[in-house]
């Protein structure tokens, strides 16, 4: 607990950098992948994190300082490159796109490591720490580093809000963006720079392996709480500041632990719970939704079952047995009796001795399912030219789905008929 | 793209695996890396399935998940675990001669990794004369594959259980990301050579040798790592087979749509 009002006060300066360098780096990088992600293209920052590590590598050769400036420049160089390649192999050849992804970030990565230690054997003394771009050393950011990732940062997120509008069509329909006279090629240079940019600064953070969650990550786990690009875009970045700052603590509470593993590793705890627990797009409330649609596909079809018996022997009150209601159509016994048993709650059946029989409101409900299903049938024979004999899977479904308005539409087009495709009496 | 993920997420089973057996290149090693492969594919499964997440992202977020829990686990067991990270992203095959294995009554038998690889190589070998015809039904038709009583989601694990223990074979010598390119680049390479699939396989394993034969001389002559050196030469033969391939390269194209519209100059 001390620890914990001793980091969070921010008294000590040094915190303070680490602080807003890690959360800077992080979330700038979650509102850039907010936009690869709805392109679909989340991979490539992967394969632009592999892809920087020969020009940081040439960079230091040629410059012979590890001075940030030039190896952003030597990065941004070979990430882009590794881009453009990756898009020529997949518009060139027949070799898919992920293929082009796995082949290209690893071979610049293995070209790299191939520089690295290369430079390593040379015995240049200044070499040591170029490694750091490798793991990430987000605890360590410090002085002049922080001056300039902290620059990039905000030049990314102010280019986003800048091209907001833009950024967000292209994402979702360049065609149409393309119509409206939108630049989107230059859009599209602009959007893969801020990948590379991003992932060239918050390498520096998590390190090469650990780069790609960073974009990806934020940005799946927001896609779950909102359908709003700008809300989707803003939830990213607080995901993402909200890890870079706990891997900061964590750090800071145990320096032998590696910031950027930790701080990926809370990102991902947020998304893996995004995905389950979210409204609406979230796992739980999928498969509840699912379950209650069951249901009702179930009861219905339970009362409407029940208006068939009645049909044929004209006695719609008349009390069913289990038995009976499954020679008419089979429902596996278990889901069929707590079917009942539900719908006796809601007021729609009663039981008396083993036996089933509506209630007034229950007789109503089942007559309109089988009215749904009657006036679906026909209006598909009628105005589909579909076949009587084809008609009843499809209504099967449907009915269960039409809503009052519509029912009344299919009641005005068809006139109010009496018959259905069948010969059978359409109930009103 | 799933051997890329899986290769990073079999991390947390070899550190795993390690801490319980306390040894390196061990069984347990493989096994427990191989059950991470396939639960890797399976969470990615799951999530696109389940939650709807498209197959990209599904993808990232799970290997940079599990590979992040394999370096804390580094770091928390840092005492008991003579793994590094280095080791992890680009391992040193120079260092492989080292490590002999020294059986009890004290007789060298060679490089550990040298009877590792070859037992991957053997059991890999196998899996595919096995299990050739159910692969090949359901990496080309899945649906004519099930169709048939072929299980695709059993046949699919497997193949990634398989893809995973190659990846820790090739652990020590290369590490989780060169290794991607020595299973991607061949392929690739001999994908753009041939549409014959039995071809396709034996130009990989042709090629897979050329490069680490070449690859290591290249090494010694720049003075770096061997791995790097053997990825890189795998980049310049595709590039070579991309360029020139009889059938698919791009300037074997272009020469051929010139030399058709010298022959017919009104087409054009």
């Amino acid at each position: 607990m001390e620890t914990f009002k001793e980091f969070f006060s921010f008294s000590d300066p040094s915190i303070v950098a680490v602080v807003v360098g890690a959360v800077l780096l992080t979330a700038s990088s979650a509102v850039v992948g907010t936009f690869t992600f709805l392109k679909k293209k989340a991979l490539v920052g992967d394969a632009v994190a592999h892809s920087v590590l020969p020009g940081i590598c040439l960079a230091f050769i040629l410059s012979g300082t590890k001075n940030p400036v030039w190896m952003i420049i030597g990065a941004f160089i070979t990430g882009w490159l590794s881009l453009v390649i990756i898009d020529h192999i997949t518009t060139k050849s027949k070799i898919k796109e992920d293929t082009a992804i796995a082949l290209i970030l690893s071979v610049f990565f293995g070209i790299g490591i191939l520089m690295l230690t290369n430079i390593q054997h040379s015995g240049n003394a200044a070499q040591t720490g170029l490694d750091s771009f490798l793991f990430g050393k987000a605890a360590a950011l410090v002085g002049k580093d922080l001056i300039v990732f902290g620059a990039v940062a905000v030049i990314l997120i102010v280019t986003v809000a800048l091209f907001f509008k833009e950024l967000k069509l292209i994402a979702f329909d360049s065609n149409y963006a393309k119509a409206m006279g939108i630049p989107v090629k230059w859009l599209d240079l602009l959007l893969t720079s801020l990948t590379v940019l991003a992932v060239v600064t918050g390498i520096q953070a998590v390190g090469v392996v650990l780069m790609a969650a960073m974009l990806i990550t934020p940005a799946a786990a927001a896609r779950f709480w909102t359908n709003d690009v700008f809300k989707m875009t803003l939830i990213a970045a607080i995901m993402g500041g909200i890890s870079g700052l706990s891997g900061a603590y964590v750090s800071y509470v145990a320096p032998a632990m590696p910031t950027g593993p930790w701080i990926v590793m809370i990102i991902s705890v947020i998304a893996i719970v995004s995905f389950f627990i979210a409204p609406k797009r979230g796992i739980f409330s999928r498969s509840l939704q699912q379950r209650k649609l069951q249901r009702l596909i179930m009861d219905e079809n339970l009362l409407k079952e029940l208006y068939h018996l009645g049909e044929k022997d004209r006695d719609p009150y008349k009390g069913r047995t289990v038995a009976e209601i499954i020679e008419e159509r089979f429902f596996p016994k278990k889901p069929l009796k707590a079917a009942l048993r539900r719908l006796k709650r809601q007021g729609f059946l009663k039981e008396k001795t083993g036996e089933w029989s509506y209630t007034e409101v229950g007789k109503q409900k089942g007559q309109r399912v089988v009215k749904l299903h009657r006036l679906w049938e026909l209006y598909l024979s009628k105005y589909m030219k579909i076949a009587p004999d084809h008609v009843h899977e499809d209504a099967e479904t449907i009915e269960h789905i039409i809503t009052p308005e519509l029912e009344e539409t299919l009641e005005r087009m068809l006139e109010y008929p009496e018959f259905d495709p069948h010969e059978e009496k359409i109930p009103y | 793209m799933v051997g890329d993920a899986i290769s990073h997420a079999v991390l947390p089973g070899i550190v795993i695996a390690f801490l319980l057996t306390n040894t390196r290149d061990s069984f347990e090693m493989i096994i427990g890396a191989a059950l991470l492969g396939i639960f890797c594919t399976f969470l990615i499964e799951f999530f696109h399935k389940r939650a709807k997440l498209q197959t990209d992202a599904a993808i990232g977020v799970t290997f940079t998940w599990l590979f992040a829990l394999g370096v804390i686990l580094i770091s928390v067991f840092a005492g008991q675990v003579d793994l590094d990270q280095e080791c992890v992203l680009y391992g040193e095959i120079a260092y492989v001669p080292i490590d002999l294995w020294i059986t009890d009554s004290g007789q060298n038998m060679g490089p550990r990794a040298l009877y590792i690889a070859s037992l991957t190589l053997i059991l890999i070998i196998l899996f595919i004369r096995v299990g050739f015809k159910q692969l090949y039904l359901t990496t080309f038709d899945p649906a004519f594959a099930a169709t048939t009583g072929v299980s695709v989601a059993l046949w699919n694990y497997l193949l990634m259980g398989s893809v995973s223990m190659t990846t820790v074979a090739a652990f020590d010598s290369v590490g989780a990301i060169l290794v991607v390119a020595l299973l991607v680049g061949p392929a690739a390479t001999a994908y753009l050579l041939t549409d014959n699939f039995k071809k396709m396989m034996l130009i990989t394993a042709l090629i897979a040798i050329i490069i680490s034969i070449l690859g290591y001389y290249l090494a010694v002559l720049l003075d770096g790592s061997i791995a790097g050196a053997v990825v890189t030469v795998a980049g310049l033969l595709f590039a070579l087979a991309y360029l020139f391939s009889p059938s698919q390269g791009l300037l074997t194209k272009k020469f051929q749509r010139k030399q058709i519209n010298e022959l017919s100059p009104d087409a054009s």
